[in-house]
């Protein structure tokens, strides 16, 4: 399996990927932006079908488009009351948005099949090159952010009382969000990408009790995922993104199980 | 030398429905435990955020003393969303507060300041053991480390004791007493609690709608005091 050149290309992006999705998701679930994510996968979606309807690539576009709307999200969501209904909204415009995209640029259906569920195995060198260097980005600013965004995720009523600069953190959070649901996109496709942002993180928080252990726990998972997937999607022929999704899920349900009879025990 | 660690001039906060504060001036010295105490509604909060810099007084000053850049202050705040199912240990949680642009990593001197505050704070035993499991007491003991742990010259309390028990209570304002006795912390605790505040604080200042008293603890009359329990 290795000696084909797609394979590495693959197994080596989706290992980077995991490895982002593992550390910034930490903070996706500790600041309840799982739904957020969500919505700024699907914003990636308008984003690179507006990409291919100008002729820039789909990766240009998502970058674009997720970068100017996550701030934007943020800023409408900043009101926990109305976060949910804003966030609907704007989900809502930007499928609208893609599938408009889409029809104007007459591509076609498998084209979008592509955009939205991920082509793992397509990747080439120059993408995977693309995905380290913005990899690379998102994780030395989170590490140079990480103490202030760390007090401000996992207690910004104590952050702010220290004077912490919690709107400072939530932009540079959500730009770095908006970096990485764009790189993600491309191996997972936009409607799965949330699955790699939230469940991984989701199921190390009932396994670790301090934020650099969930971290380790998010990214170990999120690599059995990926790299069992890679491989169940090789042997059999199916979408990689399904054995993804269904080994991330497993990982989150036995991680609540564990906890329940913890809890019990 | 000066051992004032602040002092209010006139201060007045006009909101638009209502105004309190009506020209409030008060001295606290460094080292001193005061209890800010009143009904609700008179302005306690509001002083506790014109003290923090979260809000601009709408006449009057606060002098701190060498200058408000050198007093630190450590801050407890009302209410915290701590759930049942909060991930963070009780030691990782109080280390929340050595933020700032640093390496990731805790320093060794970080590492010592931790474990010696997690002692002073009774908190030791339970370092490990996930916040969001402890009780309401272990808690605040855990809040009132994580405002502890950068040394500030100021620790203000917003009504901690407000959700526990009578026992925990006690316990709490014995701890911050003692703290308050040790290493010279001057305290500033917004509470309604009466009784436990004349028995742990040096000085009070009620607050009312129409004007303010302060003094010496004992010179507090349980019948100026409408809001107590």
């Amino acid at each position: 399996m290795f000696s084909l050149e797609f394979m590495q290309h693959a197994y080596l992006a989706s290992t980077i990927i995991a490895i982002v999705c593992g550390f910034i998701g930490v903070f996706v679930v500790s600041r309840n932006m799982p739904f957020l994510t969500h919505t700024l996968s699907e914003i990636g979606f308008a984003g690179a079908a507006f990409g291919m309807f100008v002729g820039l690539s789909p990766l240009d576009g998502m970058l674009i488009f997720t970068m100017i709307s996550s701030v934007l999200v943020g800023k409408m969501g900043s009101r926990a009351s109305r976060r949910e209904d804003s966030i609907s909204a704007i989900s809502g415009l930007f499928i609208g948005l893609g599938v408009l995209f889409l029809a104007l640029s007459n591509k076609s259906a498998s084209y979008a099949t592509n955009i939205l569920f991920g082509s793992v195995v397509g990747i080439n060198a120059t993408d995977v090159y693309q995905m380290i260097g913005l990899s690379i980005i998102v994780l030395v600013v989170l590490l140079v952010i990480y103490r202030n965004l760390k007090f401000d995720s996992f207690d910004p009523i104590g952050a702010k009382a220290q004077h912490v600069n919690s709107s400072l953190m939530s932009i540079v959070f959500l730009l770095l969000l908006a970096l990485s649901v764009s790189v993600v996109a491309q191996i997972v496709g936009s409607l799965l990408i949330f699955i790699l942002l939230t469940l991984p993180a989701a199921s190390a928080k009932y396994f670790a009790h301090s934020v650099s252990k969930m971290i380790a726990c998010s990214i170990a998972f999120g690599l059995i995922g990926v790299w069992v997937g890679l491989y169940l999607g090789y042997v059999t022929n199916w979408p990689v993104s399904f054995f993804i999704a269904t080994i991330e899920c497993l990982i989150y349900f036995s991680a609540l199980a564990f906890n329940y009879y913890q809890k019990k025990a | 030398m000066n051992d004032l660690i602040l002092e209010a001039h006139d201060l007045w906060e006009d909101f638009s429905e209502k105004q309190v504060l009506n020209n409030l001036s008060f001295k606290l010295k460094r080292g001193t435990f005061l209890s800010i105490v009143g009904e609700n509604g008179v302005g306690k909060t509001t002083l506790i955020k014109i003290i923090l810099g979260q809000l601009k007084p709408t006449k009057g000053t606060i002098e701190f003393f060498p200058n408000r850049k050198a007093v630190k202050i450590g801050y407890v705040p009302q209410f915290r969303n701590i759930g049942d199912e909060y991930p963070l240990s009780v030691k990782n949680f109080v280390s929340l507060n050595f933020n700032g642009y640093k390496l990731p990593w805790l320093s060794r001197h970080e590492k010592a300041r931790l474990k010696q505050i997690l002692q002073q704070t009774n908190l030791t035993k339970i370092e490990n053991e996930p916040l969001g499991q402890t009780s309401g007491g272990e808690k605040q003991r855990a809040y009132l480390a994580q405002a502890l742990i950068n040394q500030p010259d100021l620790l203000i309390l917003d009504e901690s004791t407000a959700s526990l028990d009578p026992i925990a209570k006690e316990n709490l304002l014995e701890l911050v007493k003692n703290l308050n006795q040790k290493t010279g912390v001057t305290v500033i605790s917004v509470t309604h609690d009466i009784p436990l505040t004349k028995q742990f604080s040096d000085e009070f200042l009620l607050l009312k709608a129409d004007g303010y008293e302060t003094g010496p603890i004992n010179d507090l009359n349980v019948y100026d005091y409408q809001g107590g329990q």
